[in-house]
C-alpha cells in the first residue's frame, strides 16, 4: 500500500477530513451545454470568509485542498486566496477552464507550488469544444493555457466529459492530450441542473455506448480484472463503506453550504453560521452518511455486484434514497461485466434503465 | 560538527495527521509521512534555533533516548529531506522570511 493511501485510510478509519474540495464561484465564462451549475452570484463568500474557511480547514486537518468552480478566475481575489491556500501549506488542486491562463498566470501558479491544475477539455475540434462551451475561440485558449502550464513545470491534467456532443471525438482527445504531454481523465458522468431542471440529462451517452468505452484498452488497460464478474461478497465487503464522501472528504459551495461531496447535494450545515469542525463532527446530515454500511443498503447489499461496485451515495440520494442504489453506477456494473444487477432484477429488467430521474441541489434549500 | 540551522521549504505541502507530519513535495511527487520524533523536529525548525538545541529541547527532554545517538539520527533525517528539497539547511541562522 503507498503512503498516501495508507494515510487517506487512516485519515478515513479516524474521521479526519482530510480533502475538501471548495468552491469559490460558480460564475463562468463558459456555458457549457452540460453545465448543472447556476452562474448568478447569489452572494458568495468574501475574500475574508474565505480566508477563514481555509484556516479552519487547516485546523481540522485538511491536507489536499481543490479548489474549483464555476471558474476560478472569476473571481479577482482568485490569488490572494490561492496565496492563502499556500500558506496554510494545503496541497492544492485548481479546476479551471484555463480560458484566463496566460504565461503570467503560469509563472504565479508555479511560483505557488500548486500541485495540478485540471483542466475541461472536450475535443480535439475546436468547433466541438467551442459548440459544448458556447464561447467562441474558448479551444484554441484554453489549449494554450495548457501550453502554457506546461512549459512552466506544472502538473496538467485534462478532464473530458463524455457525452453525446463529443462522444466521437474520445481517442482525439485522449491524443492530444498525449501529444501536449499531459494526464487525461474521463468522466461520462451527467447531473441535473440545480433548478431540478433534467434536459441535460439528454446529454448523457446510452448506456450500451458503455460497453465500448469500458473495453477500449487505452482507455482501461487491465480489461480482464476490471471487467471480471464479481466475486461474492464477504463479511468484510458488506462491513465496508460506499466511498469517502462525509468520512474523509466533503465539498463547500461558494456560499459556505457544507455537503458530503460536490455529487451529494445533502445540506450539513454552512460555515458562514457554524465552525466547519462542528458541523464535520456534529451535524446529524453527516453522520448519518458516516454511519451506512454496505449491509444497510436496500437492493445493494443483496447484490453481486455491491463488493466492484463504484456504486455513489450522492446520485442515490439524488435519486430519492441514499441507502438505494445508483442507477449509473448499475449501468457501469452491468456494462463493464455483463452480470445483472440487483436493481435491473428487481425490477425485471434485462438491460438497465438508462435515466433515473435525479434531483439536483435547489439553491433555496442550499443556503438556507 | 559545527552547528548547523534548519528551516521547512515553503514549497512543500505539510500536515499533522494522527501525531505524525504528512509532507507532499509537489515538484517531484514525493510524499512522506513522518514519525512523531521527526515530527517534532520538523516543526521546531524555524531556521533560527540550532539543530543540537532543537535535539536537546525537543527530542531528548521528551523520548528517552541518548544523546549522542538523537544527535545522530536527527542529522541524517536532516540531510535526506534537504536531499528532497524539504528541508533547508544552512550553517546560519536563515533570515526570518526563509522559514515562513
Ligand atoms: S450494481 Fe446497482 S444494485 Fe448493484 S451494488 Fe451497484 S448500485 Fe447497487
Amino acid at each position: 500500500m503507498s503512503l498516501m493511501i495508507e494515510a487517506g485510510q487512516k485519515a478515513f478509519d479516524l474521521g479526519v477530513p482530510i480533502a475538501v474540495h471548495l468552491d469559490v464561484t460558480y460564475r463562468c465564462n463558459e456555458r457549457c451545454v452540460h453545465c448543472y451549475l447556476d452562474h448568478d452570484d447569489h452572494g458568495e463568500m468574501t475574500t475574508a470568509e474565505i480566508k477563514s474557511v481555509l484556516d479552519q480547514l487547516a485546523d481540522a486537518g485538511v491536507f489536499f485542498l481543490t479548489l474549483s468552480g464555476g471558474e476560478v478566475f472569476m473571481r479577482r481575489d482568485f490569488f490572494e486566496i490561492l496565496e492563502h491556500a499556500r500558506r496554510l501549506l494545503f496541497v492544492v488542486k485548481i479546476k479551471t477552464n484555463g480560458v484566463m491562463i496566460g504565461a503570467a498566470e503560469a509563472e504565479r501558479l508555479r511560483a505557488l507550488n500548486v500541485d495540478t491544475i485540471q483542466i475541461s477539455l472536450y475535443s480535439h475540434r475546436p468547433e466541438v469544444h467551442d459548440a459544448i462551451t458556447k464561447l467562441p475561440h474558448s479551444f484554441e485558449r484554453t489549449v494554450k493555457a495548457i501550453r502554457f502550464l506546461r512549459d512552466h513545470g506544472l502538473r496538467v491534467t485534462i478532464a473530458n466529459v463524455l457525452m453525446t456532443a463529443n462522444l466521437a471525438d474520445q481517442s482525439g482527445a485522449q491524443k492530444l492530450a498525449a501529444d501536449l504531454g499531459v494526464h487525461y481523465t474521463l468522466d461520462p458522468t451527467i447531473t441535473p441542473m440545480m433548478d431540478g431542471d433534467l434536459s441535460v440529462l439528454a446529454l448523457r451517452i446510452p448506456g450500451e455506448e458503455l460497453e465500448d468505452v469500458f473495453r477500449n484498452p487505452a482507455l482501461v488497460p487491465n480489461q480482464e480484472e476490471f471487467c471480471a464478474p464479481p466475486k461474492p461478497p464477504s463479511d468484510a465487503d458488506l462491513e465496508g463503506y460506499s466511498c469517502s464522501a462525509g468520512h474523509s472528504f466533503c465539498y463547500i459551495s461558494p456560499y459556505g453550504d457544507v455537503f458530503p461531496c460536490v455529487q451529494f447535494p445533502l445540506p450539513t450545515g454552512n460555515v458562514r453560521r457554524q465552525n466547519f469542525l462542528d458541523i464535520w463532527n456534529g451535524s446529524p446530515q453527516m453522520r448519518e452518511v458516516r454511519s451506512i454500511q454496505a449491509r444497510d443498503l436496500t437492493t445493494c447489499s443483496s447484490c453481486s455486484h455491491v463488493s466492484t461496485c463504484t456504486r455513489c451515495p450522492g446520485l442515490a440520494y439524488m435519486e430519492g434514497n441514499m441507502r438505494g442504489p445508483s442507477t449509473a453506477d448499475c449501468e457501469k456494473s452491468f456494462y463493464r461485466t455483463g452480470v445483472p444487477t440487483a436493481n435491473m432484477l428487481q425490477q425485471g429488467l434485462s438491460r438497465p434503465r438508462t435515466t433515473a430521474p435525479l434531483v439536483q441541489i435547489r439553491l433555496a434549500a442550499a443556503s438556507a | 560538527m559545527p552547528d548547523i540551522y534548519i528551516a521547512r521549504s515553503s514549497a512543500i505541502a505539510a500536515r499533522i495527521l494522527a501525531g505524525e507530519m504528512m509532507i507532499m513535495n509537489s515538484a517531484d511527487s514525493t510524499f512522506f509521512t513522518l514519525n512523531e520524533v521527526a515530527t517534532a523536529i520538523w516543526q521546531a525548525a524555524d531556521g533560527r534555533t540550532p539543530l543540537s538545541q532543537i535535539v536537546r529541547e525537543h527530542i531528548c527532554g521528551q523520548y528517552d533516548v541518548e544523546a549522542g545517538q538523537a544527535q545522530a539520527d536527527a542529522e541524517q533525517f536532516v540531510a535526506d529531506l534537504s536531499h528532497h528539497g524539504i528541508l533547508l539547511v544552512s550553517d546560519r541562522p536563515f533570515a526570518p522570511q526563509a522559514s515562513a
